[in-house]
């Protein structure tokens, strides 16, 4: 069946994305820049047509509980908010992870710390891919850098979830979510009623009753437990890196940068171009697994490597972790709600890597 | 072709909505589109501004800080944003409330009385689009047909009743914008 063509926010591709994908069930609590993934679906009642449940809970707390819930029953599950919300909904995020549930959370992340602004930032990083909650746990995380990645990730997203047993983050900003772009929307698929071997959906006779818990007080079942986490990590590592490459053939400075960054430095890598700067751009598409590897193998070719992100810089940790001292690595960004501006990211570069 | 658009002015005054319109054509010519609102305070009053890119090409940069055309109605984003227009762009402004007028000199400035139009013709919901088919004048890169069909597409059924009014004033844009200074 043939995509249709639509003209959207990111934050509408989202909930149009999750009723296409067969989601059974969105439980959020609204919250700017992110409220229009609850009205739209608020206004589409999927209920009427695919049977998908959308409720506003009463907090994030009850939303991404509702989540843990609907998960555990083994179904295609959702919730979104922005920073602050997220924040709530940690607690729930750990535990979903150590209960290894797939499920699919949105973050159109805004600045902070705290209330902070609602305008857009990239400070939740290091929430979104080193736990966020308590434990030694990690989600799957993808940056949309469009409004048709914000749709596409959401049936890529529950594909992931479920096939790792793992909640899968979608990390966007204000600006994506904001936005309005074209997508090409995929036909609709009705939701499964397969009932998968794991949920807790009641017992028959013909096995044992299933658990889902995140509890084990004996230490040995703990560490095991925990030891088979890392190895699904592992495999993660290994087989679900995606990113995407800008100019990086002949470069010999390199720019790193994911969602709306990655977008405002493609403009820089033209703007360097026309000048005569060999500049590529490195997009993340997931934040973890890292592109860790093709960072390393690139850093071999560049004279430096500049990361660029609406943070007071956090993924440049990894690009260094990935780099070690081959080349210089630095941090550009603005904070607070500021996009930092394609000249900007030039001008710095001229500045501190290709001058310094 | 690449043309990078700011509008910006009032709260309440369709900057929004004008801008989604101009994707909504672009759209309709296959081109690649990006509207990217300033959101939060804005949507209550106050001042609202919209950054919409038209172009031929796959998008860059959905943000920029400086514009080949910015349409400008009201005094505070005159202020603001005069010196964001690339040298040898387009300033489009409504004269309505202005005391102090653009003053540059390399860039090519059009005024649209838009305000004191939709007045006349009673119909100050259209105001919008009379600066949009002055825009459509000075810098033809969207065509009336897509607009009209790009309106069928995004309004109701219920609302199709108003496209007639709203043809009536983008001619009436066209008809009534003229060139206050030309860049040097």
């Amino acid at each position: 069946m043939k995509k249709e063509l639509r003209l959207m926010k990111g934050n509408e591709a989202i909930a149009e994305a999750a009723i296409r994908a067969g989601t059974d069930g969105y439980f959020g609590y609204p919250i700017t820049p992110q409220s229009e993934i609850l009205e739209y679906l608020m206004e589409a009642n999927p209920y009427e047509t695919t049977g998908m449940v959308v409720l506003q809970a009463e907090s994030e707390v009850a939303a991404i509980n509702m989540v843990y819930g609907g998960a555990a029953c083994g179904k295609k599950v959702m919730t979104s908010s922005s920073s602050p919300g997220i924040s709530l909904k940690q607690e729930g995020i750990s535990y979903i992870a150590g209960a290894e549930l797939p499920c699919l959370i949105v973050n159109v992340a805004r600045g902070g710390p705290g209330l902070g602004t609602i305008q857009p930032a990239q400070s939740d990083y290091f929430q979104s891919v080193k736990g966020g909650g308590h434990g030694d746990y990690h989600l799957i995380v993808l940056a949309p850098a469009s409004v048709q990645e914000m749709a596409d990730f959401v049936e890529l997203g529950f594909d992931l979830a479920f096939k790792y047993r793992n909640p899968v983050l979608i990390l966007s900003d204000g600006a994506i979510g904001q936005m309005m772009e074209k997508v090409y929307l995929n036909p609709p698929k009705p939701r499964s009623s397969e009932i998968l071997e794991w949920a807790t959906t009641g017992k028959p006779t013909t096995r044992e009753r299933n658990i889902i818990t995140s509890l084990d007080l004996d230490p040995n079942g703990q560490e095991n437990f925990n030891l088979k986490l890392q190895a699904k990590y592992e495999n993660i590592r290994k087989n679900e890196v995606r990113y995407e490459e800008f100019q990086c053939d002949d470069a010999q400075y390199l720019l790193v940068a994911y969602g709306t960054s990655a977008r405002v430095c493609q403009k820089s890598v033209q703007i360097a171009r026309e000048q005569g700067l060999k500049v590529g751009l490195l997009r993340p598409i997931t934040l973890f697994p890292f592109p860790s590897e093709r960072i390393s193998e690139l850093s071999d070719r560049v004279r430096g490597i500049l990361s660029v992100e609406m943070s007071a810089g956090q993924m440049v940790e990894d690009v260094q972790l990935s780099v070690g001292c081959k080349v210089p690595v630095k941090h550009f960004g603005r904070m607070g709600g500021i996009v930092t501006t394609p000249d900007e990211v030039v001008d710095f570069l001229k500045l501190n890597i290709i001058g310094g | 072709m690449t043309e990078e658009i700011l509008i910006a002015g009032f709260g309440g005054q369709g900057v929004l909505s004008m801008g989604k319109i101009m994707a909504y054509s672009g759209v309709m010519e296959d081109m690649e589109v990006s509207w990217m609102p300033s959101y939060g305070p804005e949507m209550r009053g106050g001042t609202a501004n919209v950054i919409v890119i038209l172009s031929s090409d796959r998008i860059s940069s959905p943000i920029v800080r400086h514009f080949d055309t910015a349409i400008i109605l009201n005094q505070q984003s005159l202020d603001k944003f005069e010196s964001a227009i690339k040298p040898g762009g387009v300033l489009i402004y409504d004269g309505n409330g202005i005391t102090r007028h653009p003053e540059r000199k390399d860039i090519t400035i059009f005024r649209v009385d838009a305000s004191e139009e939709a007045a006349k013709m009673n119909m100050s919901k259209v105001f919008n689009m009379i600066v949009l088919g002055g825009f459509m004048k000075v810098r033809p890169i969207i065509k009336n047909e897509s607009v009209i069909k790009g309106l069928k597409k995004s309004l109701p059924v219920r609302y199709h009743n108003m496209i007639p009014v709203n043809e009536q004033a983008l001619l009436r844009g066209e008809e009534i914008i003229y060139e206050v200074r030309k860049a040097e």
